[in-house]
């Protein structure tokens, strides 16, 4: 495979050693802006994924900037900032989805149950079935909702038989709330669906795989109010079963669904904290611009 | 004047009457070409286009029927007993004629009266010259004076010289469809006078082909077998094998070079192997002759094969290796059209890449995949040189591909190569298989074509 | 649900071994289509080079010949006309004779006359047509040596193979033996295989004239093709309305591209040949079949090009008020046409190299003369190629795998143009 990557075992930003020195957390978000950037509290109590120090590079240009951030079990943590901020360049580095892109480089500790999972040994088939992404766009195959679903447990060989198959489909469609909508039409294709049903379809393909987290790039941009209020709804639901990063051009989504967020600016993170105190009182004067509607 | 010097005095006249044209133009408005309607240019051409079209045209509808009018007049002049010949000797006659004329060797004595239609069509045909020289020339310069007469300050010169510059884009637009309607006509009336001869059930069905042997007389209209069954089972069988080559070669190379290659063997791997489509046909069917079936002949016997020095297997492989480069692209072409947005998909939920092409990729491609085969099995079908090179002339009916098959386009090639006697149910055949050719590939081409067409909408 | 997530993660990697197996498994099958791909290419040069590239040197001999004033010229008239009327081949075959004096009876001295080639006679003609002071005395004349012997001196014979099965028998070895000791047997640059036109014997044959035939066959479909396939893209893409017509127009294009190409001589034969009694054999015809051949490759290349205009150059032109006509040929053709020019280029290569329909209008012919015009019976390199395939002479399967190289060489060349000409002007918009 021709993508590089960086585990940055040479590299300075590895040196400092962050993970340690964030045990103070405190300390760290008190630090000036001048040094640390990012304001706020990165660390979570029960991190599932624990970032320090990315750096994302496409080619010359560096896309994300020594951004370092925690995901907590079970949480929704949404991630916000004006286009061409870095977001999903981050939550792409999250299951390695920028591999499929020759020029770009990724630096920095991403650690997912203690491991690096940009160390050579962590595999990156294995990654993704333990994150699963949903994109900007429904993407669903061209074969018919059934196979849609089954897609992923097929691959990964997560049923031993048609009846273990049958029962990972109904239960992943049941969670993605579509199942009452397409029970009776599993054999068309998936690509029949109206968008709304069709990201539902996917979010149902990805937990099909049973992952820990789930990584949703921007999931609703696509689709009308009401399509998104239900999706918004199910990933409200989701968070029962599963960790989910989101991201999202929507503040208003990002105040609905999530419990932490993260406000991204120019391959910077600015700003983290608990979704009420971002909104409602945030502490760096970009988000406060941004989030106030002064530019976007 | 000979053609080339009178259509060069054309163009000297044309250039010279859109010097005039101009000129007149500023003359009609004392040289302040801004009260013209067009710029000065354009009435030039004006003025070259009424020059040299109509003289164009006649010269080119004359040169066309010239020799076929002359050669009737002089047909006509012949004593009674050689114009009664059959149209095939009448035919040889008149070579004969023509070659007197040029001057060349002349296959029969020449007796006095073949030399008095000689000179009579040197005659007319210098008469025929003259006079469209005459014409010729008179109808461009009138055309340039009438035309130029014509010039006045709101003649709207720009919007003429435009419509006939539309009018021969049409023309030109059109041909694609003449010629369609061309090779419809030309094979079907043919083939439509072979049928009369041979009926269409025993062409369609026969198992037997020997059209060499058609001339004996106990046989029905005096002519040989023309089944073309074993035309169509070895033109099958050998694109099989072609097909059977290229296929996974052509397949699989495209989804390297699309899928895992790194840049730099793309750079090396790809443009090698288009080579293979820029190489000559004939250069295949040299390569199939010369080595590859003789290497094919002996391998087979190292092992106690016995296999023909002119099998189907050879021609077909080497076919193959031809319609390599022909899949690669059209597979490298559907497979770059499925969006990323499905690879995207497949490796997010952690698909390796080889699970992404074959359950994601490949059945999205399918139809388009399909498409490029059957535009290759039609290529296959109607390739005709290697064939003709490598297979043979034997027309066996056999799913053997060590042996000896023969198809339509070498059967079409050997019935019509060489001295043909014309309207014999032999050179007709030629024609039958062309109709049949041209109407199975047709029906492979529109189908793949609707498919493609269809397939690239989806993901447009 | 934690022990869910194990559990998936727990086969996950159960299965990974496997999987990445089957992975690695595919990606050797890819490489391994592109490697046998590749071997094919160079098998296919390696077969063509290998037997042709000592085609390019012709083995002479140089004869001892007595220039006999009584069999050339009785009357000293020095005039080149009575000259060359001489019997010159009688006087190759008596140097021949006097110098193996010991070969007698009447097939044996038949055998030895087929050491030198049969066009040897010409050389000594124009050798003494241009020095008629020589007449009389005797010279030293390098002629070109029989395609067998040729052969034998290429090594292309197995002298160890009993007599029977060798084109070339003992005695005739012993003779060029003989010549090899003495010095006569030499070398040289084939420059008949350039300059000379079609022959039955292998070591007077040349690619001049069916390249020459190319060239005219090439000259008429450019001039055709070029100027209609452009005219008919232009229509298409900027003035068509989208309608019925217009589509049967583009399906019929498209389909034209796919039609064998041998209907495309079927229907020369019929329409040019047989209806308007057209010359057969001529490169006029053959540049007439392989433009309606070429012509949906040029239509399609130049709509690519035209598409490949950006709409906003169309508007800048009508904006400041120019007709649709001199937008479309002042802005969007020059930008327009590299990209037409290459697509031109890959269908001449296409047409350059194509035989199938040329068959069909008679340019097989066996044709010793070098064409001057495009009316001219000719015959063109690709048929030259196949005519010599067939010819069971050795000497003609290095003279075919030589003109394919030739032919092959004017191949790459166009093609690097084409390739050139996209890469100089390829622009993004």
């Amino acid at each position: 495979m021709t993508f590089q990557i960086d585990s940055g075992t040479d590299l300075p930003e590895r040196e400092i050693d962050i993970v340690k020195e964030s045990v103070s957390a405190d300390a760290y978000s008190k630090v000036n802006r001048d040094d640390r950037k990012t304001v706020g509290k990165i660390t979570h109590v029960d991190a599932r994924m624990t970032c320090r120090n990315v750096n994302v590079y496409y080619g010359d240009k560096h896309a994300i900037k020594d951004v370092s951030l925690d995901i907590g079990k079970n949480e929704v943590i949404a991630m916000i900032g004006p286009s061409g901020c870095g977001k999903s360049t981050f939550l792409r580095c999250l299951n390695r989805m920028n591999d499929t892109i020759d020029s770009c480089r990724v630096t920095g500790d991403i650690t997912m149950d203690d491991i690096d999972i940009y160390d050579k040994k962590m595999d990156v088939v294995l990654l993704r079935a333990q994150v699963g992404m949903v994109f900007q766009k429904p993407n669903p195959f061209p074969k018919s909702i059934f196979e849609n679903v089954a897609y992923g447990p097929r691959i990964h060989g997560l049923a031993a038989s048609k009846t273990d198959i049958e029962k990972i489909v109904v239960t992943s469609l049941k969670r993605a709330g579509l199942w009452d909508e397409v029970k009776d039409y599993l054999e068309e294709p998936g690509t029949g669906l109206s968008g709304g049903q069709q990201q539902r379809l996917c979010i149902a393909r990805a937990i099909a795989v049973n992952p820990e987290v789930v990584l949703m790039d921007e999931p609703c941009s696509a689709l009308d109010p009401i399509a998104t209020a239900k999706i918004e709804e199910l990933i409200d639901e989701l968070r029962e079963h599963y960790t989910i990063a989101i991201v999202t051009h929507s503040m208003q989504q990002a105040a609905r669904v999530s419990q932490r967020t993260a406000y991204f600016h120019l391959g910077d993170l600015i700003e983290v904290g608990d979704t009420d105190m971002i909104f409602t009182n945030p502490r760096h004067q970009l988000t406060e611009d941004y989030i106030t509607g002064r530019f976007g | 004047m000979s053609a080339i010097a009178l259509i060069f005095t054309l163009a000297l006249l044309a250039v010279f009457s859109y010097w005039l044209g101009r000129k007149r133009s500023f003359a009609v408005v004392n040289g302040e070409a801004w009260k013209l309607h067009s710029l000065p240019s354009y009435y030039g051409f004006y003025t070259a286009i009424w020059c040299g079209i109509p003289a164009l045209f006649v010269l080119a509808i004359w040169m066309f029927f010239e020799s076929s009018i002359i050669t009737h007049l002089v047909v006509a002049g012949l004593p009674e007993d050689i114009r009664s010949l059959t149209p095939d000797r009448l035919n040889l006659v008149v070579n004969d004629i023509k070659n007197l004329v040029t001057g060349n060797i002349v296959s029969a004595e020449v007796d006095p009266s073949m030399r008095a239609a000689a000179d009579h069509y040197i005659h007319l045909s210098n008469i025929s010259r003259a006079a469209l020289t005459v014409l010729v020339l008179v109808l461009a310069i009138a055309g340039a004076l009438l035309s130029m007469r014509t010039i006045r300050r709101e003649k709207r010169a720009r919007n003429a010289v435009e419509s006939i510059v539309k009018i021969f884009l049409i023309a030109s637009s059109t041909i694609a469809i003449f010629t369609t309607i061309g090779i419809v006509l030309s094979v079907l009336f043919e083939a439509i006078r072979f049928f009369e001869t041979v009926p269409l059930t025993s062409f369609l069905f026969g198992l037997e082909w020997s059209p060499q042997m058609a001339i004996r007389e106990d046989q029905v209209g005096s002519s040989g077998a023309f089944g073309a069954i074993p035309l169509f089972a070895g033109t099958l069988l050998i694109s099989f094998i072609a097909m059977l080559v290229a296929v996974p070669i052509g397949l699989m190379s495209a989804i390297y070079l699309a899928e895992y290659a790194g840049k730099k063997v793309r750079a090396v791997a790809k443009p090698l192997l288009e080579i293979l489509a820029g190489i000559p046909t004939v250069v295949y069917g040299f390569f199939a002759a010369l080595t590859v079936a003789p290497f094919i002949r002996d391998s087979g016997g190292l092992i106690g094969l016995d296999v023909s020095s002119e099998s189907a297997l050879a021609a077909g492989l080497v076919m193959g290796i031809m319609i390599i480069p022909f899949v690669s692209s059209l597979s490298d072409d559907v497979i770059n059209a499925v969006p990323q947005a499905m690879r995207d998909g497949s490796e997010g939920l952690g698909a390796t890449k080889s699970e992404t092409i074959k359950r994601v990729i490949i059945p999205a491609a399918l139809p388009g995949i399909v498409g490029g085969i059957l535009l290759a099995v039609s290529r296959a079908i109607g390739e005709t040189m290697i064939v003709v090179m490598a297979a043979g002339l034997s027309a066996n009916l056999t799913a053997n591909p060590l042996e000896a098959v023969t198809t339509v386009t070498v059967q079409i090639v050997t019935l019509l190569v060489g001295d043909q006697e014309f309207d014999s149910p032999k050179t007709l055949a030629a024609f039958a298989l062309g109709l049949l050719l041209f109407v199975v590939t047709l029906i492979l081409n529109v189908i793949a074509l609707h498919v493609v067409r269809k397939y690239r909408e989806q993901y447009e | 649900m934690a022990n869910s997530h194990k559990y998936t993660t727990h086969i996950v990697r159960a299965g990974l071994e496997k999987r990445y197996k089957k992975e690695a498994r595919f990606r050797r099958m890819g490489l391994a289509a592109i490697i046998m791909g590749l071997i094919f290419l160079s098998m296919l040069f390696i077969s063509i080079i290998g037997n042709g590239y000592t085609a390019f040197w012709q083995t002479f001999v140089q004869l001892e010949i007595h220039l006999d004033a009584s069999v050339i010229d009785p009357e000293r008239t020095r005039d080149p006309e009575i000259i060359s009327a001489a019997d010159f081949g009688g006087i190759v075959k008596k140097s021949l004779r006097d110098m193996y004096p010991e070969v007698s009876g009447r097939r044996d001295k038949r055998t030895l006359y087929r050491l030198v080639s049969s066009g040897a006679s010409y050389y000594l003609q124009d050798y003494v047509v241009a020095n008629p002071e020589q007449i009389g005395s005797t010279i030293q004349l390098w002629v070109p040596a029989d395609d067998d012997v040729d052969m034998l001196m290429k090594g292309h014979f197995d002298r160890d193979k009993p007599e029977a099965e060798r084109r070339i028998k003992d005695n005739q070895i012993a003779w060029v033996d003989k010549l090899v000791d003495q010095g006569r047997v030499e070398s040289r640059f084939n420059k008949t295989f350039f300059t000379a036109g079609d022959s039955r014997e292998p070591e007077l044959a040349g690619i001049w004239g069916a390249a020459t035939g190319s060239f005219f066959t090439l000259v008429v479909t450019l001039l055709l093709a070029f100027p209609l396939g452009v005219a008919t893209a232009v229509y298409l893409e900027e003035f068509a309305p989208q309608n019925k017509w217009t589509d049967l127009i583009e399906v019929n294009i498209n389909n034209l591209a796919a039609v064998p190409s041998i209907v495309f001589g079927l229907l020369g034969l019929a329409v040019f040949i047989n209806f308007f009694g057209m010359p057969r054999s001529a490169p006029l015809v053959g540049g007439m079949v392989l433009t309606l051949m070429t012509l949906p490759t040029i239509i399609i290349a130049s709509r690519a090009a035209l598409k490949s205009v950006p709409p906003s150059i169309r508007e800048a032109a009508l904006g400041i008020g120019a007709s649709k006509m001199q937008m479309v040929f002042h802005h969007v053709l020059p930008l327009a046409m590299p990209g037409m020019l290459t697509g031109t280029i890959i269908g001449m290569a296409q047409a350059l190299g194509e035989s199938a329909p040329l068959l069909m209008i008679g340019m097989v012919a066996f044709i010793v003369d070098i064409p001057t015009s495009a009316m001219d019976p000719s015959t063109v390199l690709p048929v030259q190629i196949y005519l010599w395939a067939d010819s069971p002479e050795r000497a003609f399967v290095e003279r075919t795998s030589a003109a394919i190289m030739v032919l092959l060489m004017f191949l790459i060349t166009m093609n690097a143009l084409a390739v050139l000409l996209r890469k100089k002007f390829e622009r993004r918009w």
